[in-house]
């Protein structure tokens, strides 16, 4: 009855939700990314097919190696945020808060060698926008595979950008000694939205640098 | 039990506290349920004024209300705020919120503040679409299609995607939200097979939001990329490909129809089993069906593209399809008919409203199979037969579901009674008001008006006179039960704890219900509509 409970809106008895629940939520949230990107995708491999020498030709006019070290980077930032949430789980908090910060280095260096290949692509007058200029045969079409290109590696930066955003906050918390080994979770779900952003980037990579170089 | 729900200063989620505060900043899904009450009926009634204006203006041939681009505007304006902020959000967001914990006996939604994140974002998208549309304005139709949107027109294309983009956050949310608490939150004893359809139907309604919604937001975002750099990934002229937007846009879209059927199909169930005091018959199938439709509804897109330039081998298969989607929506209707049979059938307003849903959802869905066919569709195509058509689905059909839920649970979300006098002439108003306004859609649009021009020729005036005249009836008709609604809150009778002695967790706590829903988690020991004893 009435009298029994205070008049609040606190209800510290709210569901205590069990981890599988919060990993659920998470795993539908990253099937809606994959939707998401699936689009973009969907409309790559729509324009590769009717445009297959244009995209071939295009594609050599990107940077392979700094592609090719991007892709080793973030393979070893994929491990290191393993690790890290192994050690949360082990409740080692140096250890969490070291892997951690390694996987936030390797993020960074990604972004920065990302974004002096962009200032390269710029340079060279690849970038869509008005003052395109390709020096190859069609244009029109070529541009069209600068679009995907920046628009489909330009999201999936702002993807690395929120998971590095997130880790920063979990060393934050880590470091405080907020992150036990009751609530590591939060470390998990950061961990698997880090893996998805990995695996987004194991298919941009052979799709937008490799494929017209056989 | 009866003594407690009596007890009208009993502690409940309403009278737990009136500051603002306690509303805004609430985790409460009741609550949250509440504010989306408030906010999707305000953008009802807006798209509503838009709807008023094109219909006064068709009711002569000639232009002399609007002007060709006022009229694109109003129409465009009239799409995007009732398909994304009206009929996207009205079951689920409203009474998928309220009803889905206290249906499977939960005290909470799984993500409370996540839920109030996605109101917040809701508002956000919907206010600033709608100042952009009052201010600005846009010209493309809802559907923004390539290369007019993306290359010629001249209107606020990109501020509106944005709004757009931001309210499927919302969706995206509330859909994952929704999942989760389905599987994990449910009271001991609520078995897959104990619960309530429209528990089935959300779950169904969910899964296409987590898994449509994305595609629209990277839609959308591309058409911003090519106005905002030049590119020209949908512009035939610069190599692309306009009617693959087309494809991506109904991927989303066509799927996006089934949000807003599938959530009416859902309350409809609950409202017939009540009023016949019946099990609904073959609750499996009823329960399967949703599914069915949500995934076939993911196959069907292509049959907006019959004329856009799809290969015919594509087009016959999406129109098999297509008609495989009749196949679990007829099972649905079968089904409540056959519940119908030999019920103890009472004729309180909720039932008249899921009546009509029946009624007008059969007609929506037969003309659908018309506009399915190859060759049918190529004569309707762009007509207002198509009009016709998905307003008797999503206007009729959701709509009436709508009203029908929110008359049924009236006395669960407001602890009051409406009044029923007024409560079934404002059903009979709105059905009638509806077919007189877009029934003779159907003919207008075989005889060959094309939609979407604020001019016609002379011969369809009598026909569009009607369907104005209608349009002013359904307009009272819809202004009604928000008077009277308002109204029952001071003066209506208390209602108890379960006024339709209906089954179902939601009718065994109090009305309203208190803050924590029950006082004590049930245990659900029977199926879902358990009616004893049992109609021979």
């Amino acid at each position: 009855m009435a009298e029994a409970r205070a008049p609040t809106l606190d209800r510290p008895e709210l569901p205590e939700l069990d981890q599988e629940s919060i990993s659920l939520g998470m795993w539908i949230f990253l099937a809606s990314e994959v939707m998401f990107f699936g689009a973009l995708f969907a409309a790559y491999i729509i324009y590769r097919n009717a445009y297959p020498q244009v995209f071939a030709e295009a594609s050599r006019h990107l940077n392979v190696w700094i592609g090719g070290v991007n892709t080793g980077l973030l393979l070893t930032s994929s491990l290191t945020v393993a690790l890290a949430v192994n050690a949360a789980q082990l409740g080692k908090r140096k250890l969490l808060i070291a892997f951690l910060l390694l996987t936030i280095v390797l993020g960074l260096i990604f972004l920065g060698l990302k974004g002096l290949e962009y200032s390269q692509e710029f340079e060279e007058n690849l970038f869509p926008g008005r003052n395109f200029i390709y020096p190859g045969p069609e244009p029109e079409k070529a541009r069209l595979f600068f679009s995907l290109y920046f628009t489909m590696t330009g999201l999936h930066a702002l993807h690395m950008l929120a998971g590095l955003l997130t880790f920063s906050i979990i060393v934050l918390l880590a470091w405080r000694k907020k992150i036990t080994q009751e609530n590591y979770i939060s470390v998990e779900l950061a961990g698997l939205f880090w893996h998805f952003v990995d695996i987004v980037w194991i298919f941009l990579f052979p799709l937008l640098y490799l494929i017209g170089r056989t | 039990m009866s003594t407690i729900a009596l007890d009208r200063y009993r502690q409940n989620y309403l009278n737990i506290s009136y500051t603002a505060k306690s509303w805004l900043l609430s985790t409460d899904h009741k609550r949250i349920g509440i504010l989306y009450m408030i906010s999707i009926t305000l953008f009802f009634f807006l798209g509503g004024i838009a709807a008023v204006l094109f219909r006064l203006e068709l009711l002569t041939p000639q232009a002399d209300l609007v002007k060709a681009e006022t009229y694109n505007k109003l129409f465009t304006l009239h799409g995007v705020i009732m398909v994304w902020f009206f009929l996207i959000p009205s079951i689920p967001s409203v009474l998928g919120n309220f009803l889905i914990p206290l249906m499977i006996g939960a005290r909470e939604v799984a993500f409370p503040r996540l839920n109030l994140v996605s109101w917040y974002l809701f508002m956000l998208g919907g206010l600033f679409t709608f100042v952009v549309l009052i201010t600005g304005g846009v010209d493309t139709g809802w559907t923004f299609y390539t290369p007019y949107s993306s290359s010629f027109s001249n209107s606020a294309v990109v501020a509106t995607i944005f709004g757009v983009f931001i309210t499927g956050f919302s969706s995206i949310f509330t859909g994952l939200n929704f999942i989760v608490t389905i599987h994990k939150l449910r009271a001991p004893g609520m078995k897959w097979s104990r619960l309530p359809l429209f528990i089935w139907s959300h779950y169904a309604t969910s899964l296409i939001l987590v898994l449509a919604t994305p595609v629209l937001a990277i839609t959308l975002g591309l058409i911003a990329i090519e106005r905002v750099f030049g590119v020209g990934i949908f512009d035939p002229a610069l190599g692309g490909d306009p009617v693959l937007f087309e494809h991506f846009f109904w991927f989303y879209s066509h799927p996006a129809v089934y949000i807003m059927i599938l959530p009416g199909m859902g309350v409809t169930s609950e409202i017939i089993a009540a009023f016949t005091r019946r099990r609904i018959f073959g609750y499996t199938f009823v329960a399967m069906a949703s599914l069915a439709i949500a995934i076939i509804g993911f196959l069907v897109w292509g049959h907006h593209i019959f004329v856009g330039g799809q290969s015919a081998y594509a087009s016959a298969v999406f129109s098999g399809l297509s008609y495989m989607v009749a196949i679990p929506s007829a099972v649905k209707v079968f089904n409540w008919t056959a519940t119908l049979y030999k019920g103890s059938i009472s004729f309180d307003t909720p039932m008249l409203y899921a009546l009509g849903f029946i009624w007008l959802f059969t007609i929506g869905g037969l003309t659908g199979l018309f506009v399915a066919s190859l060759a049918i569709d190529v004569h309707v195509h762009d007509t207002y037969f198509v009009i016709a058509h998905f307003h008797y689905i999503m206007v009729g059909a959701s709509v009436m579901a709508y009203l029908g839920g929110i008359h049924y649970w009236w006395p669960k979300l407001s602890g009051r009674m409406y009044p029923e006098g007024w409560g079934r002439a404002a059903a009979l108003l709105i059905f009638f008001g509806f077919n007189l306004t877009f029934f003779p859609q159907f003919l207008l649009g075989y005889m060959g008006m094309p939609r979407r021009y604020h001019v016609y020729a002379e011969e369809f005036q009598v026909l569009n006179v009607m369907s104005t005249a209608g349009a002013s009836i359904l307009a009272v008709g819809y202004l009604l039960p928000l008077a009277y609604l308002l109204w029952s809150l001071r003066t209506g009778s208390i209602a108890i704890a379960s006024p339709w002695g209906a089954s179902g967790l939601e009718w065994q706590t109090g009305s309203p219900p208190p803050m924590e829903n029950f006082e004590e988690i049930p245990i659900v020991t029977e199926e879902a509509y358990t009616y004893r004893p049992e109609s021979s």
